[in-house]
């Protein structure tokens, strides 16, 4: 008999594409804010294994969310003309996972370097990774240069969003809660005592790395699909940053917040549309406000690595 | 038969500083050693250079055998050696029980691929890691705190979670690195019993650093002492104490003001 880990994924996944079959039936603009929730969950649950979990502070998230999109839309746009209309969710699926495959290689090759960096000097690390990526998607004639990739075909639905969302949250939460994962966490609190232990930091922490990667490149695939324009300012490091404030906000390693942060984070700009300008000015507050008020997270009901 | 563990005129240097030089040393099996010796003796580098975490510049260390060098701290952890810290190194974001569990890990009790798919190869290890942990902690008695976190402790608690976690890596070799530091005589006087009673009872090798010479004096069979990175005494308790070089090093020589 599954768990009951595995009944959430299940059900998760079903409920997604049951509310996928009728999504026709909702106003478009709501259901474009409620498939961008999904991608942010994703890009930040799969962050929060990183930067939560293990400790290890990446600025390079959109980075991998780059890599992720524009190859899934290049696969789209190469063969989508050629593949009848009924496989089309099969090469979507294809692209996604190729494009989150070479994301994950990306962040392999962040990972490998970067074990020798702390802090502050792997965020800067990342952060410049992060801005190469941007910069090689940005002058390759391949991928469009600066106009970037027109003309993506709409296959992203509420049901792949949400799906995609639930098995983020399924592999991060089954990872960490388990004998093995408390690993991720020996790593964030103490290096030193943990290799004391028989824990090798280095794996755990290409492992975050990789798995996170791969799933930032999964959200990219999907939100290439879903805005059917990629621009390379669209993953300059400000977006990289919009994903840290949800992991921070919602409570490092807590993945039940860092949820709920990324749903108020995609819906908060939605409902400030009058004064947009002063959305980072709001997101800056709000984040000033939470370190003085509650540095450990907004939302840490639960046990810290539980779901 | 073979030491446990070996230490062949072990130097290391850090720039033009000699930490430790020509530091031998031999541990058999279920020993307990002490290792003292003034502030700044090299204690604690001697404790880093046995367990991975500094190369030596020279000499050699072999522990069940094999050579260590290059072989890294939780490599080694993994063969066998274990240790706790001077300054308590908890987890501090995790519960008492799970201190112990991520110990218990290092050995492949579990790979990614088992905590993803929840198969029924994972419940069993999870299942048998639950039940050893527990026993653990039900022998030192710290099984009421399970839930709590590490850190909320008493301090002689923390202490005796920290063996208790370096014992759940299963090790054959466990380094204490002043486990009396900053107690009260009445947890000295604990701890020198649990310190008996694990060696005992696990059937180890205890190699223990401690400043206070009533823990060491009362408990270890054999002590070695270090001054300026030199080996300068090895023996019984009452040989040491009678021993005018350690005598010397302690209360100094040409000083009065001892």
């Amino acid at each position: 008999m599954p768990g009951k880990e595995k009944w959430f994924l299940l059900l998760a996944i079903a409920a997604a594409v049951a509310l996928s079959m009728i999504s026709g039936a909702f106003n478009r603009y709501y259901l474009g804010i409620v498939i961008d929730v999904g991608i942010n969950i994703i890009l930040a649950v799969s962050l929060n294994l990183i930067n939560g979990h293990t400790g290890q502070f990446s600025l390079g998230h959109a980075g991998f969310m780059a890599v992720g999109g524009y190859l899934a839309a290049k696969v789209t746009l190469v063969w989508g003309a050629s593949v009848p209309p009924a496989a089309q969710p099969l090469l979507f699926l294809a692209a996604l996972l190729i494009g989150g495959l070479v994301a994950a290689v990306a962040g392999l090759a962040v990972g490998v370097p970067s074990l020798r960096l702390r802090g502050d000097y792997l965020a800067i690390v990342t952060l410049g990774f992060g801005e190469i990526i941007r910069v090689v998607f940005q002058t390759s004639e391949f991928f469009g240069a600066a106009t970037g990739l027109t003309g993506i075909a709409k296959l992203t639905t509420f049901g792949w969003a949400w799906a995609l969302a639930a098995v983020t949250v399924y592999v991060v939460a089954t990872i960490v809660n388990s004998t093995y994962g408390r690993g991720f966490i020996a790593v964030h609190d103490d290096e030193i005592a943990a290799s004391a232990m028989g824990i090798n930091p280095v794996r755990y922490k290409v492992t975050a790395f990789v798995i996170g990667a791969f799933f930032a490149g999964i959200a990219g695939g999907l939100y290439a699909h879903h805005k059917l324009v990629l621009k390379p300012d669209g993953f300059d490091f400000v977006k990289s940053i919009e994903i840290v404030v949800m992991v921070i906000l919602g409570g490092m390693g807590r993945t039940v917040g860092v949820i709920l942060a990324a749903i108020i984070l995609t819906i908060l700009p939605e409902l400030l549309r009058g004064v947009a300008e002063y959305r980072m000015i709001i997101y800056s507050l709000l984040i000033i406000l939470l370190m003085l008020t509650r540095p450990q997270g907004l939302f840490t009901f639960g046990k810290k690595g539980a779901a | 038969m073979s030491a446990l563990l070996e230490c062949d005129k072990v130097t290391i240097k850090f720039g033009g500083l000699t930490a430790v030089s020509e530091f031998d040393l031999k541990i058999g099996d279920c020993e307990l050693i002490g290792l003292i010796g003034p502030n700044g003796a090299g204690k604690t580098t001697a404790f880093n250079l046995i367990t991975g975490v500094y190369q030596p510049t020279s000499g050699c260390i072999t522990f069940r055998g094999q050579p260590t060098a290059g072989v890294k701290p939780h490599s080694l952890s993994l063969c066998g050696i274990s240790r706790t810290f001077q300054n308590i190194r908890l987890f501090a974001s995790m519960s008492v029980f799970d201190n112990v569990r991520t110990a218990m890990q290092g050995n492949r009790a579990q790979r990614v691929s088992e905590a993803l798919f929840r198969g029924k190869a994972f419940r069993e290890s999870e299942a048998r890691i639950q039940h050893e942990a527990m026993e653990l902690l039900k022998i030192f008695g710290l099984e009421g705190f399970c839930e709590s976190n590490g850190k909320s402790l008493p301090y002689g608690d923390q202490r005796r979670l920290e063996i208790v976690r370096a014992l759940a890596t299963k090790p054959k070799l466990l380094l204490l690195d002043e486990p009396a530091a900053g107690m009260n005589p009445t947890e000295k006087q604990d701890l020198m019993k649990l310190i008996r009673f694990v060696k005992d009872k696990f059937q180890i090798s205890v190699l223990l650093v401690e400043h206070d010479m009533k823990v060491v004096m009362g408990i270890c069979e054999r002590i070695n002492v270090l001054d300026y990175g030199k080996k300068i005494a090895e023996g019984t308790p009452e040989e040491i104490r009678a021993n005018p070089k350690v005598i010397a090093a302690y209360l100094g020589q040409d000083f009065d003001d001892a």
